[in-house]
């Protein structure tokens, strides 16, 4: 089966009011191809649940969605790098639900295997426990957390083949193979597409079976291209004379 | 020097031989910068890797490779990547030595305050990102800030005011003036700045403190 797509075709599967997961952190390992052509799509109402927001400064990545104002729920742990989103929270346009990370991730992780919950001392004695069922196993309180599901996800991977398997590169899995695993349809952007087999079955990041459609994203050299000219930007990094 | 970087070059003392960090944001990524090199420390990225290394130079520079703040990092011989729900296994699992935290407050009863500003009722930004895993999980929690705001007001306070991170975790607190480990009892001075007396310091810190002994040990910074 060739689960390739253009990506005008998984656009077209969003509406509004869906819940959208998007894999990356801070801009790195992000389908930004995905990200730009949902932020052109008149669809309004979305809740995006992403682990941190945009890479900071905004006018990249998930900046895009909030910037055209798609966004009417955030779910996350941190979201005060992308200015637009601090604007419509402010103003009242959005509304953000905060997890401590590692719960967070937890709970999408529970969503795609099937669990019932996340039961973590992480938040006991803080907000986060406010509205939420408590447990005492051993003498220690635990806040039980409920699984998350999105309608649909974006994912950002290396390679994949035509069967959906994919392969992460560097530190940018990030969030990206918890998330393939918990919406209803799972679209990952990759560098390169490429015949089964091509990927070594140990290098699989993300079994097939969670993605239905692999859609072009950047390649690897533009990528490079484009991340170099942001941390430059930033100051991130130098330019030295050879 | 100023207050940031005595702060930095004092955290940085904190951390033996051997032990896997994690540094926060803000001042704490500067600690980074002084270990001295017979020192290994392992240091943690949350958003995925082990043993990473320093900035790149030019052209060294990999897209798929940045630190928690979205930085260009390199990876050092020994490293390695996972997904976030491995690397918050690693934080919140215990296996992590230590963490330095950038606080807003800290209070007399290892209370921490470092990820809601309240905007209006119930409404706050920008959230807590990794830190409560953090101060839940990791062994050791070294909370730095300045001694006072800007308004001189105290940040070493007898109970925080902001909303919390996490109760009763942090391990010790140090500011450009004085170094405080938090004990069952309550603070203990353990060093004070030079130019100034325990007395002095009394003034500009709402907590209550201990002195172990007459004197408290000079504020240390070798780095």
């Amino acid at each position: 089966m060739n689960k390739t797509a253009e990506i005008g075709e998984v656009i077209d599967r969003v509406q509004d009011g869906m819940t959208i997961m998007i894999g990356g952190f801070l801009g790195v390992g992000s389908p930004l191809n995905c990200l730009e052509k949902l932020a052109q799509k008149d669809v309004k109402d979305l809740t995006v649940i992403a682990i941190v927001n945009s890479y900071p400064g905004g006018s990249f990545d998930l900046a895009a969605l909030f910037e055209r104002r798609r966004v009417r729920k955030f779910i996350t742990a941190h979201a005060g790098t992308c200015p637009e989103a601090v604007r419509a929270f402010k103003s009242g346009e959005l509304e953000i639900e905060y997890y401590p990370m590692g719960t967070l991730i937890e709970k999408i992780r529970a969503g795609g295997a099937g669990l019932g919950a996340v039961v973590t001392p992480i938040g006991v004695g803080t907000l986060v426990e406010q509205g939420k069922e408590k447990l005492t196993i051993g003498g220690k309180e635990y806040l039980v957390e409920l699984p998350l599901r999105a309608d649909m996800a974006f994912i950002k991977g290396y390679r994949a083949d035509t069967t959906g398997n994919v392969q992460y590169r560097g530190i940018s899995i990030n969030s990206n193979p918890v998330i393939a695993s918990a919406a209803e349809y799972t679209v990952a952007e990759v560098n390169e597409i490429v015949a089964p087999g091509e990927i070594d079955p140990e290098r699989v990041g993300t079994p097939g079976i969670f993605v239905n459609s692999v859609v072009q994203g950047y390649s690897l050299p533009q990528q490079q291209e484009i991340y170099r000219r942001m941390w430059t930007k930033s100051g991130y990094l130098r330019e030295t004379i050879a | 020097m100023d207050a940031r970087e005595r702060i930095i070059r004092r955290a940085a003392l904190e951390l033996q031989d051997g032990e896997v960090v994690n540094l926060g944001f803000g001042m704490p990524v500067g600690v980074a910068n002084c270990i001295p090199a017979e020192k290994n420390i392992v240091f943690q990225t949350e958003n995925g890797a082990l043993m990473f290394g320093p900035t790149p130079g030019w052209g060294d520079d990999d897209s798929d490779t940045a630190n928690a703040a979205s930085q260009p990092i390199t990876l050092l011989p020994g490293a390695s990547i996972f997904d976030i729900a491995t690397s918050f296994a690693i934080i919140r699992g215990g296996h992590v030595d230590a963490t330095i935290l950038g606080a807003l407050e800290v209070d007399q009863e290892g209370n921490i305050a470092n990820w809601a500003i309240p905007f209006e009722e119930g409404k706050y930004l920008p959230g807590m990102g990794g830190a409560m895993d953090l101060v839940g999980g990791a062994r050791k929690v070294i909370a730095v800030l300045q001694h006072c705001d800007k308004q001189g007001s105290s940040k070493v306070l007898r109970a925080c005011t902001l909303p919390i991170t996490g109760k009763g975790v942090v391990d010790t607190i140090i500011t450009e003036r004085a170094v405080f480990r938090v004990t069952p009892r309550g603070l203990l001075l353990e060093e004070l700045s030079e130019d100034m007396t325990v007395e002095e310091l009394q003034k500009i810190t709402d907590a209550d403190f201990e002195v172990d002994g007459r004197v408290p040990g000079r504020y240390r910074i070798d780095c």
